[in-house]
């Protein structure tokens, strides 16, 4: 009996997590849509409910209710498996996310190593998904969605390796507690930036957003899914695009930190702290969206492998020799 | 540690399964996908042992970049129709003693290892004492390899890299008559130079040099 308690007991917490995400990321579409139409002068979804606050409820309703087609010739395992791993994925990253120094799920100790490996198998939901619509414009999605996130990835894993030097803990709260003095993003902040930069690609935002682009793949490897279906990759991957800008915040923004350490503004919870980092973050994604156009899959991958890697390499030979030469590695 | 029992059990049972289906399905593309299962399950296992650092990088290196190459190659290939030329005329016995001989080989391989455990227990018993330390996976793994195995890691990083070379330089080849696409260049372009004004006389047409 005393087990099911604690099994009752993580339950419990475990949907209080969930479903604050869940209706963040439902509203985070409609701030996405609400920028990106402040910045071309339009209202954007201002109908349903105050300000359209509610336009993304009507939207799942209108996916729920909505027939859910499965090609004939496709692999139907398969094809239902993906939108489930992807928004597993998505989701399940958020069980290491600190939202103060004793709010979190799961206190690991390789935290951002599972933040890491989870975003790394993100790629499987698209992959899948464009392989089992057995359609053209899916697969050739797919491929160009694992060939981008593979590249970005090595770049993301370099980045973290800086912000681990400064740190010398893989524990995300630990990582958040050594920005006490200094947020990272003032003396990392060329990693700062490509960091953000990677993120887009990793998620498939636009300016590289060739996975999905529309004028040329239809909806890529979303071309064959209705539905609720359609609406679990959607929900994956706003979900996705919110846990990166989580990521960002925890390495280089100070995750739960107040921005500085005085009396009015410690008062205010932690959670409070990450959750504006994450929106001021997540309103950047929307205005990179709104005013950069796409890029050629050749430049890309340029960028990825030509740019973003040796770049950050460079930087974590720097950083490791200025921590060195300075005595400020931290040794325990 | 019964909870503890059941999740050891479960993981390995997919483990074992998944290991049978990766070579039993006639989809190719359903073996990767049953392979990356066993990556996963090998990789919780390796976390329930205590091992986090080792699990997580079994995540992020096979499943994460591995068995993505592998899909992609897989899903490329037309792989039905090649076996198709492979096996036509050929009788699979020919496979056989190359099959024999590796996993007599595996075979004793693994007895060699639990025979190890068996004679030897104090080599069971160092593990235990170093698991139980309060100095993090990730701290004992790095003291360990950047102090007493510098060498043999430093080696091991070299061999990957000859090799990765070694794969760029067979598969690369220089194409002549493609036009590429220089982004310095395309940028660095003046109106004074992409832009020419002609008078074109009738009949006589302008020559565009391309």
């Amino acid at each position: 009996m005393e087990y099911l308690g604690i099994v009752f007991q993580e339950v419990y917490k475990i949907l209080f997590l969930l479903v604050p995400v869940l209706v963040s990321v439902a509203m985070i579409v409609w701030l996405d849509r609400r920028v990106w139409a402040f910045v071309q002068k339009r209202q954007g979804p201002n109908v349903v409910g105050p300000f359209g606050l509610l336009q993304s409820l009507a939207d799942a309703l209108k996916y729920i209710f909505k027939e859910i087609i499965i090609p004939s010739s496709s692999n139907k395992v398969i094809f239902i498996l993906a939108p489930i791993v992807t928004m597993t994925l998505a989701l399940i990253a958020w069980a290491v996310i600190p939202f103060s120094a004793t709010q979190v799920l799961a206190d690991i100790n390789v935290g951002i190593l599972y933040l890491f490996a989870v975003s790394s198998l993100g790629v499987y939901g698209i992959i899948m998904g464009g392989w089992a619509s057995n359609s053209k414009y899916p697969f050739l999605g797919a491929i160009r969605s694992a060939a981008q996130m593979v590249s970005y990835e090595v770049s993301i894993g370099v980045i973290i390796i800086n912000v681990l030097l400064c740190v010398g803990s893989l524990n995300l709260n630990d990582i958040v507690i050594a920005q006490q003095n200094m947020w990272f993003v003032i003396p990392l902040f060329p990693m700062f930036v490509i960091f953000f930069i990677s993120a887009l690609a990793e998620t498939n935002r636009p300016p590289f957003d060739l996975p999905e682009a529309e004028a040329e793949l239809v909806a890529g490897y979303q071309t064959e899914y209705s539905g609720m279906m359609y609406a679990m990759f959607w929900l994956g991957e706003y979900a996705n695009i919110l846990l990166m800008c989580a990521m960002g915040a925890i390495l280089f923004l100070g995750g739960w930190m107040s921005p500085i350490d005085v009396y009015p503004f410690t008062l205010v919870p932690g959670a409070i702290w990450l959750i504006l980092k994450i929106l001021l973050l997540f309103i950047l994604f929307a205005l990179v969206k709104a005013i950069v156009p796409r890029y050629r899959y050749d430049q890309l991958m340029r960028l990825g492998w030509k740019v973003f890697l040796p770049l950050s390499l460079i930087w974590v030979v720097l950083t490791a020799s200025y921590l060195f030469y300075f005595n400020l590695l931290p040794v325990n | 540690m019964i909870a503890h029992a059941i999740f050891f059990y479960t993981f390995s049972i997919i483990a074992v399964v998944s290991a049978i289906m990766v070579t039993a399905s006639k989809n190719t593309v359903h073996s990767v996908f049953f392979l990356i299962l066993d990556f996963i399950s090998i990789s919780c296992l390796f976390i329930m042992i205590g091992a986090e650092f080792l699990g997580m990088i079994m995540l992020i290196v096979y499943v994460g970049a591995v068995a993505v190459l592998f899909l992609f190659v897989v899903m490329m290939l037309n792989v039905a129709q090649q076996k198709n030329q492979w096996f036509a005329g050929q009788s699979t016995s020919k496979h056989i003693p190359v099959g024999l001989i590796i996993s007599t080989l595996i075979f004793f391989e693994i007895i060699i290892v639990i025979g190890g455990w068996k004679y030897k227990p104090e080599i069971f018993d160092i593990n235990n004492s170093l698991a139980n330390t309060s100095v993090s996976n990730t701290h004992s793994l790095g003291q360990i390899l950047y102090t007493d195995y510098i060498h043999v890691f430093q080696i091991s990083g070299m061999i990957l890299l000859v090799a990765m070379i070694g794969a760029i330089v067979l598969t690369f080849r220089q194409r002549s008559g493609v036009k590429r696409q220089s982004y310095i260049k395309q940028i660095s372009r003046e109106r004074a130079e992409g832009v020419e004004v002609l008078e074109v006389q009738s009949n006589k047409g302008v020559k565009i040099d391309d």
